[in-house]
């Protein structure tokens, strides 16, 4: 059959398109520096863009040689992976969900189809539909690649958040000679409360607070968890020689420790920040006076 | 904390007497023996009459075990009973956020921040950082 002849001078589908691709692949980067994906990364020069898609192309080449086109494993990816990270890390910079990134990567297939197309012009017709549909398989695998990249850009970034909420929000002030105050923002988990202990130890060490106020204002909700970590923390200020006084319990957080049936008993309790500053200062006041001469020395 | 490296010369720490004030400055670690020699010693200072305070200072000290702990409960009950109050001053941040882990909040411990706020808090008499709550 001369179908069957012709068919044979043919290799398997992944070579045919790894050559394919090598052999085009200036003009295919051409075509793929004026679409969306590589033109609105690239936006200094056309010379860079048509750089990255070559890399991209002869990358794409290397995994069709290894006939492993779905595999987004393949050892063919990790040239590329970081360049497509940054791409897709700045796309999602530039607030396009997943969906549209995945739409640009695949907006890339037609450019390459059509060469494809073009490049087999006497193939049989067996031969082309495969070819085409091994590229297009390499170009669902690329796609999978830039999604995994950009997912994984976004967990990192989500880690880095959450470092830095670790830090900020939580900040040690000196409300008065002797008197420390840490404003509580946000929901406390274990990690939270325990870098919130242990800063509040440090500034009482530091500033030689004989009070240190916890204001939990800005906790939306207290369970048995946040009240117990609470407790340590005035525990352990305690042990340190501080008093700890709790404000800012709201109405609806005071009804949850009445109904959760913890016991606040040994800690000190204020409405406001106000209330327990001027406790604060009168304990200190009253603990001065009756001291006497000889007494705490503290200006 | 056990015996340390040298069981034998286990190290004794000195217990000084100012006026009425019995001073204790813990430098290092405090291996088991040293402490119950500790104990026994301020025990002896109190029971020699005329104190009414005992101030441990721990600042020096970065290990806290349950031993220790209990042993400085038990120097504040048995100078109590001497009619002597103990206050612990200095505690570390590390050494109190452990003790808190371990679940032992010392209650009726006295605790100051230093030794001289420590000091003020015997002269002004009752009071201290540990009341209930008004």
């Amino acid at each position: 059959m001369p179908e069957q002849e012709a068919a044979e001078q043919y290799g398997t589908p992944a070579r045919e398109v790894g050559e394919f691709l090598r052999r085009r692949r200036a003009q295919i980067a051409q075509r793929w520096a004026d679409e969306s994906l590589f033109r609105t990364v690239f936006t200094v020069s056309r010379d860079e863009a048509v750089e990255s898609g070559l890399a991209v192309v002869e990358a794409l080449a290397a995994v069709a040689d290894g006939g492993r086109v779905q595999d987004s494993d393949a050892a063919g990816f990790d040239v590329v992976r970081e360049r497509l990270a940054r791409m897709g890390a700045s796309r999602s910079r530039a607030g396009l969900s997943t969906a549209r990134v995945s739409t640009e990567v695949d907006a890339l297939r037609p450019p390459a189809e059509d060469l494809l197309v073009a490049d087999l012009p006497d193939a049989p017709e067996r031969v082309v539909r495969d070819c085409v549909t091994t590229l297009t398989v390499l170009m669902g695998t690329l796609r999978l690649v830039v999604l995994e990249t950009v997912l994984s850009e976004g967990q990192e970034l989500i880690e880095r958040q959450r470092l830095q909420l670790l830090e900020v929000a939580t900040p040690v002030i000196e409300l008065w000679d002797g008197v420390v105050a840490v404003p509580l923002i946000g929901t406390l988990d274990s990690a939270r409360s325990q870098v919130v202990m242990e800063s509040l130890l440090e500034a009482i060490v530091d500033q030689r607070a004989r009070f240190a106020i916890l204001d939990i204002t800005g906790v939306p909700t207290v369970d048995s968890l946040v009240a117990q970590h609470l407790m340590k923390t005035v525990a352990a200020a305690r042990l340190m020689g501080a008093e700890c006084v709790v404000s800012g319990i709201r109405p609806a957080i005071a009804q949850t420790i009445v109904h959760l049936g913890l016991d606040l008993g040994t800690v000190v309790t204020r409405a406001s920040l106000a209330d327990a500053l001027a406790y604060a200062l009168r304990e200190s006041d009253t603990g001065r006076a009756s001291a006497g001469p000889g007494g705490s020395g503290r200006p | 904390m056990n015996d340390g490296p040298y069981p034998h010369s286990a190290g004794q720490v000195p217990v000084l007497r100012l006026g009425d004030v019995l001073l204790v400055t813990v430098q290092g670690d405090l291996y088991d023996s040293t402490a119950q020699r500790l104990q026994d010693d301020i025990g002896a200072g109190v029971a020699a009459g005329g104190v009414t305070g005992v101030v441990i200072d721990i600042s020096g000290v970065e290990v806290v075990d349950s031993f220790l702990a209990r042993v400085l409960a038990e120097i504040a009950a048995g100078s109590a009973l001497l009619a002597a109050r103990t206050v612990v001053s200095g505690m570390r941040p590390a050494v109190a956020i452990t003790l808190v882990e371990l679940g032992l909040t010392l209650p009726g411990l006295e605790t100051a921040l230093d030794t001289e706020a420590a000091l003020a808090l015997l002269s002004r008499g009752t009071g201290g950082t540990f009341r209930e709550p008004r």
